[in-house]
C-alpha cells in the first residue's frame, strides 16, 4: 500500500505499447471557457484502463464539466479526447447521473429502462434477456424490477441507473457524484456493488466525487485538480487490495493517502485565496 | 373530521346552491317567469331526456365537439411536437400562434360563415380552429420543457436524434399535451354551443337554449343549460381519468 505521487504523464499516445499498457482515455490540449473565464486551458490527462479513477478538487474547478466533456455531453473549445485511439462515437460508454430521478425514463418500468440501451444497440431478444440475467445476478436487487422508477426509493433508482449504464458492457463507465443524493446506508451498499462489478469485469470507471473518503476508498488513481483555470495538481495512486471494505477506511495506508490528498487540496485552496487577494 | 364525514364534503356546495335557488324562487325575489324552482327544472330535465329530444340534442352537441376535437388533435399534436423540437421554427411562428390564441374564436364565426356557409361542417371547423391552437401550443411547450438530463441520458447511450425524439421527447411532452387536450376539448364545446346558437342549426344544446329563450320556455332553457354543464363536466372528468391512466408518472417523476 502506498500513496506515491506519480506526476502528470503528458506524453502522446505510444502506439508501440500493447493496448493493456496504454492509457484508455487520453485527453490532450483540452480547452473550455465560459464567457471570458477560462475553465480549462491546454489540459492533459491520461486515464488508466481496468482501473477506477476518482476526480477530486475544490468547488467550481469543473470536475463534472471535465467528465461531461469527455463523455460528449457538453462541447469543448479545443483539444482532443480519444478512447484507445478511437473517437467517442466509435466507443460504447455508460454514464450515471447525479440526478437519477431525471435520468431514468418514468414511462418505462425499471427493467425496460435497463433493456433500453441494449435495444438501441440492436441486440436480439435472447441476447437482451441473457444480459439482463447477468446484471441481475451481479447486482441482486432486492426489489421488483417490474416497478416504475417513481415507485422505487432513491437508492433503488440509482441502482437501476447503474445497471442501465452497465447493460451494454461499456468500455468506460462515468459516474457523476452518483451517491450525493443518497443516504449513507444506500451509499455503502451501492459502492460495494460497484466495486464487486469492477472486480468481476474490470470495467474502466471514472468517478467524480466531492467526498474524499469515497474518492480514495473506491479508486486506484485519484486525480487532484486545482482551482480554475484547472490543472492537475497531482495524480495519486491508492493500491489497497480489493475487495476493500469498511475496515479499509481505518487502515494506515488509507489514512496516509487521504491525509496526503487533503494536504494537496488545502494547498490548492489556499493558493487560490492568496492569488485573489 | 373522520374520513367518512369527509367523503360527504363535495355535496355541500350543490346543496347550498339548490337551497339558495329555492329561497330566491319562494321569496319571489326573482320573477318566477324568469326563474323556475330547482325541483321543476330538474324534473323537466329528466322528462325531456327520457321522453323528449334532450338526448338527441345532447348527442348532436357531443358529436360536433368530438369531431372538432379529433381534427384539432390530429393536426395540433404532431405540429406542436414538431414546433417544440425546433426552437428556431417555434420562434418564427410564436407570434402567430400567440396572436390567434388570444383572438376570441367567436370573432371569426362570420368569417367562417363566408367560407363554409351555414353548413354543419362550419360549426365543427370553427370549433376545431379554436382548439387546435391550444393543443399545438401545449404540445410544443411540453417538448421544449423536456428534462435536459433525460435527453442527455438517451444521447449518451447512443440514441440518434430520431430515437431521442421518439423515445424521449414525445413521452416527455405527453403530460403537457394532456393539459392542452383538456383545455382544447372545453374550448371546442364552448365554440360548438355558440355556433349552434348563431349559425343556423336544427339540433344541439346551443340551438335548444336559444330557441327556448326566444319562446320564453324558461324551464327548458335552464334544463338545457344544465345539460350543457353536465356534458362539459363529464368531458373534463373523462380526460382527467385518461390523463391519470396514460401519463401515470405525471407529477411523480
Amino acid at each position: 500500500m502506498s500513496a506515491l505521487p506519480v506526476g502528470v504523464n503528458a506524453a502522446p499516445v505510444d502506439a508501440t505499447l500493447p493496448p493493456s499498457a496504454r492509457a484508455q482515455i487520453t485527453i490532450r490540449g483540452l480547452s473550455k471557457r465560459f464567457g471570458d473565464a477560462p475553465l480549462y486551458e491546454g489540459f492533459d490527462l491520461d486515464i488508466p484502463r481496468r482501473a477506477i479513477t476518482s476526480i477530486f478538487g475544490p468547488n467550481g474547478c469543473g470536475k463534472s464539466t471535465l467528465i461531461n466533456m469527455v463523455a460528449g455531453l457538453i462541447p469543448f473549445d479545443r483539444g482532443e479526447v480519444l478512447f484507445d485511439g478511437k473517437t467517442l462515437r466509435q466507443t460504447t460508454i455508460g454514464y450515471v447521473f447525479q440526478n437519477y430521478r431525471d435520468a431514468l425514463f418514468p414511462w418505462r418500468r425499471a427493467i425496460d429502462n435497463i433493456r433500453y440501451p441494449l435495444k438501441l444497440a440492436g441486440r436480439s431478444k435472447p441476447e437482451v434477456e441473457r444480459r439482463i440475467e447477468q446484471l441481475v445476478a451481479s447486482f441482486q436487487p432486492t426489489f421488483d424490477l417490474n416497478r416504475y422508477p417513481y415507485e422505487l426509493s432513491g437508492g433503488q433508482q440509482q441502482l437501476v441507473s447503474i445497471m442501465r449504464a452497465l447493460a451494454p458492457e461499456p468500455e468506460v463507465l462515468f459516474l457523476d457524484e452518483p451517491f450525493s443524493a443518497l443516504d449513507y446506508e444506500m451509499t455503502l451498499f451501492i459502492r460495494d456493488r460497484l466495486q464487486q462489478v469492477f472486480i468481476e469485469t474490470g470495467t474502466t470507471m471514472v468517478l467524480v466525487s466531492h467526498d474524499l473518503d469515497e474518492a480514495v476508498w473506491l479508486a486506484d488513481t485519484i486525480v487532484l485538480l486545482t482551482r480554475r483555470p484547472t490543472r492537475v495538481a497531482e495524480l495519486m495512486r491508492f493500491e489497497a487490495p480489493r475487495p476493500r471494505d469498511i475496515g479499509t477506511l481505518t487502515d494506515a495506508g488509507f489514512t496516509v493517502a487521504k491525509a496526503h490528498a487533503l494536504g494537496v487540496f488545502q494547498r490548492e485552496v489556499r493558493k487560490a485565496e492568496g492569488a485573489s487577494r | 373530521m373522520s374520513p367518512r364525514a369527509r367523503a360527504w364534503l363535495p355535496l355541500i356546495g350543490p346543496l347550498v346552491l339548490i337551497a339558495v335557488w329555492s329561497l330566491l324562487v319562494q321569496s319571489k325575489a326573482v320573477n318566477p317567469i324568469l326563474l323556475p324552482g330547482p325541483g321543476v327544472t330538474l324534473a323537466h330535465l329528466w322528462n325531456a331526456t327520457v321522453g323528449g329530444t334532450m338526448g338527441a340534442d345532447f348527442l348532436a352537441t357531443l358529436s360536433r365537439t368530438a369531431q372538432a376535437f379529433a381534427i384539432a388533435t390530429v393536426i395540433g399534436v404532431p405540429l406542436g411536437v414538431a414546433l417544440g423540437a425546433s426552437e428556431s421554427l417555434y420562434r418564427s411562428v410564436e407570434f402567430l400562434v400567440d396572436f390567434f390564441r388570444s383572438t376570441p374564436s367567436s370573432a371569426l364565426i362570420p368569417l367562417f360563415m363566408l367560407f363554409f356557409g351555414i353548413s354543419d361542417f362550419n360549426k365543427v371547423a370553427i370549433s376545431a380552429f379554436a382548439a387546435v391552437l391550444v393543443v399545438m401550443f401545449n404540445s410544443a411547450y411540453g417538448v421544449m420543457n423536456a428534462k435536459r438530463t433525460r435527453i442527455m441520458a438517451a444521447s449518451v447511450m447512443g440514441a440518434s436524434p430520431w430515437r431521442i425524439f421518439r423515445d424521449v421527447l414525445l413521452w416527455e411532452s405527453l403530460s403537457q399535451t394532456f393539459v392542452g387536450l383538456r383545455s382544447g376539448i372545453s374550448l371546442a364545446l364552448v365554440i360548438v354551443v355558440v355556433a349552434e346558437m348563431f349559425i343556423g342549426s336544427e339540433n344541439g344544446l346551443g340551438h335548444r337554449i336559444i330557441n327556448a329563450q326566444q319562446v320564453l320556455n324558461v324551464k327548458d332553457m335552464y334544463a338545457s343549460i344544465l345539460a350543457a354543464g353536465v356534458l362539459g363536466y363529464l368531458l373534463n372528468v373523462g380526460f382527467l381519468l385518461l390523463d391519470k391512466r396514460i401519463v401515470h408518472w405525471s407529477g411523480r417523476a
